[in-house]
């Protein structure tokens, strides 16, 4: 075991999440690498009522587009041929994590540099997972609802904000 | 002086730190499966602790741990000779900083009563069994996400916060790294630490944290900022002069988020505190009235009893140069000391100091490079990786000949820099879009 792996694992603040980079969230307001899958909610074009719930599965690249009201996305239609929303959910992961980190939870291996994920996944049709996924949404907008705390809060001395560290 | 204690290592703690290894270790395969070093590693922790007033339990629940039944009451007796351990650790630390900087900090007062039980602290305590049992290596999708109803209902309930937010924090990093045992390397110290505090936080019967009404004047020495994904806190150190005395204290305001918020639009979160952001991005002092100051000394912040005291700035150094060496510091609550909870505020002049730049926020604008220029740095005198390090919260700095003070609580109300507040209007965007989703999606 190297010095630099000890010296990680007895640091109480050792960082394990790399933060998320900032993208625009208009268009994909939610998009997470959870329960084996990528999955995420893309807004509606054309209402703004409406949105579309998208997921590909990690390994079978099984993918799924509906609406919040369990509707079948039309662009999908049942195939294997990605719709523009599950195009523009791939686009989204891809900005906010990184093709490195996306490509591993989909376990595929695109060539250094390659700007773009789909050539190299074997998309295939799946089982709609709309309502999970949507609740996912809803849990993560709950959180812009919960109130501000005054508390001591003395545990987040171990979540230290971070981003400008020397380069 | 403070170099002396940067050096200086109190006796007696490398064993105190190996026998956290040894338990932290247990952890990492899980208690399911112990192999005789890793038992032999318990039974030494059981050991260190014959003739202390836990002797009995912990040898008790050591010995039916390394024989295979793992309970709850276990659980909560090894948990508690890890904060022991860990507690006087920090109390030497912080005896050895108090003596070289000549800090008089006031002994904590004793609790009288005890903290509201939840019932939701069952469901926390269950999936930190479950967590113990398989290991970290063991931490799979299904068992990372095992805790995430339990967060969701702390987190409704406003007395809950601190383990609602401390889970939902751990939680999310097992998620993250889940599976585990494909991970290259696990923060073994760090996920013991965040089981232990989690596990004890959701014991019954904790004492209350005593506090009593204070007034007076605050000036503010820094800010340190605290994130996860579903988190952001701004702790400001600052200086309250109270009835002829000054005391060092310190205010938390923290909101929930998620993690496409992040940088500086996090302040965005914060919109309900205007008159500690002000004092912050406007270097004022403020005047505060009835707040509750508890013994551990964190001021409870209430923005209705403070009032930013009008025309008159205060800057931190000077604030620090005049009144710092000589204020009163408190003594953390026995159960929350750990040598990782240290942030002693220190003013380091005269340049040829080390600074440590793993904790500068993206949300402020103090830099490793303005720091690497610093002629004068506020910061948090800080341990944990065994060592020593400052985390600077301000520095003096001449750049290009000119004379520049940078604080990371200077973005509080919004970037000043016109490239930063641009990205941050772009960004910021963020809160607007998701705050319209869930009005529009939330209610129906």
């Amino acid at each position: 075991m190297t010095s630099e792996v000890v010296a990680y694992e007895r640091h109480s603040a050792a960082p394990v999440i790399a933060p998320v980079r900032p993208r625009k969230l208009a268009k994909v307001p939610f998009v997470e690498l959870a329960e084996g899958r990528l999955q995420g909610v893309v807004s509606s074009g054309s209402d703004v009522e409406r949105v579309y719930v998208s997921s590909i599965t990690a390994a079978e690249h099984g993918l799924s587009c509906n609406t919040n009201n369990n509707r079948p996305c039309g662009g999908l239609g049942g195939g294997s041929r990605p719709c523009n929303h599950l195009k523009a959910l791939v686009e989204a992961a891809v900005a906010q994590y990184g093709m490195e980190r996306v490509a591993r939870y989909l376990k595929v291996e695109p060539p250094a540099g390659e700007p773009d994920l789909w050539p190299a996944l074997r998309p295939a049709a799946a089982p709609q997972r709309a309502a999970e996924v949507f609740s996912s949404f809803l849990r993560h907008l709950a959180y812009l609802e919960v109130p501000p705390s005054t508390d001591p809060l003395p545990d987040l001395q171990w979540f230290p904000a971070t981003g400008r560290e020397a380069r | 002086m403070l170099t002396d204690v940067l050096q200086a290592r109190p006796a007696g703690l490398d064993d105190v730190l190996a026998l956290v290894d040894g338990l932290d270790d247990a952890l990492v395969h899980g208690l399911a499966r112990l192999d005789d070093t890793r038992a032999a590693a318990l039974e030494a922790v059981a050991a260190a602790f014959g003739g202390s007033p836990l002797a009995g339990r912990a040898a008790d629940a050591i010995g039916k741990i390394v024989a295979g039944t793992v309970t709850d009451e276990h659980l909560a007796a090894l948990a508690g000779c890890r904060v022991a351990l860990l507690g006087a650790a920090h109390d030497a630390l912080l005896a050895g900083l108090d003596a070289a900087a000549g800090r008089v900090r006031e002994p904590y007062r004793a609790a009288t009563g005890t903290a509201e039980p939840s019932p939701l602290a069952a469901g926390s305590r269950s999936w930190l069994r479950e967590l113990a049992i398989a290991g970290w290596r063991g931490v799979d999708h299904e068992l990372a996400a095992g805790g995430a109803q339990t967060v969701q209902a702390l987190l409704a309930q406003p007395s809950q916060r601190r383990l609602a937010v401390l889970l939902d924090g751990f939680s999310a990093e097992l998620r993250a790294a889940a599976p585990v045992a494909t991970m290259p390397r696990v923060p073994v110290r760090r996920w013991a630490d965040l089981w232990t505090r989690a596990l004890v936080l959701s014991q019954e019967g904790l004492p209350a944290e005593p506090s009593a009404p204070v007034g007076g004047r605050l000036l503010i020495l820094g800010a340190d900022l605290h994130e996860h994904p579903t988190a952001f806190r701004c702790q400001v150190h600052g200086l309250l002069e109270t009835g002829g005395a000054v005391r060092l204290v310190r205010t938390s305001v923290a909101a929930a988020k998620v993690d496409t918020i992040s940088g500086p639009s996090a302040w965005r979160m914060l919109a309900a505190f205007p008159v500690l952001l002000g004092a912050l991005a406007e270097h004022r002092c403020v005047e505060v009235s009835g707040m509750r100051l508890t013994a551990g000394g964190d001021l409870v912040w209430d923005e209705g009893a403070a009032v930013a005291v009008a025309g008159e700035s205060a800057d931190p150094f000077t604030t620090a140069r005049v009144l710092l060496a000589g204020a009163v510091a408190s003594s953390p609550a026995p159960l929350d000391r750990h040598p990782a909870a240290i942030a002693e505020p220190v003013l380091l002049e005269a340049g040829g100091f080390d600074t440590a730049t793993g904790r500068l926020p993206a949300a402020g604008p103090l830099t490793a490079e303005l720091v690497a220029s610093a002629t004068a740095c506020l910061g948090l005198l800080r341990f944990d990786g065994g060592g020593w390090a400052v985390q600077p919260l301000g520095v003096q700095a001449t750049v290009r000949k000119k004379q520049l003070a940078v604080h990371t609580g200077d973005w509080a109300l919004g970037p000043t820099d016109a490239k930063a507040a641009k990205a941050e209007e772009a960004a910021g965007g963020a809160v607007e879009v998701l705050r319209e989703r869930a009005g529009r999606l939330l209610r129906k």
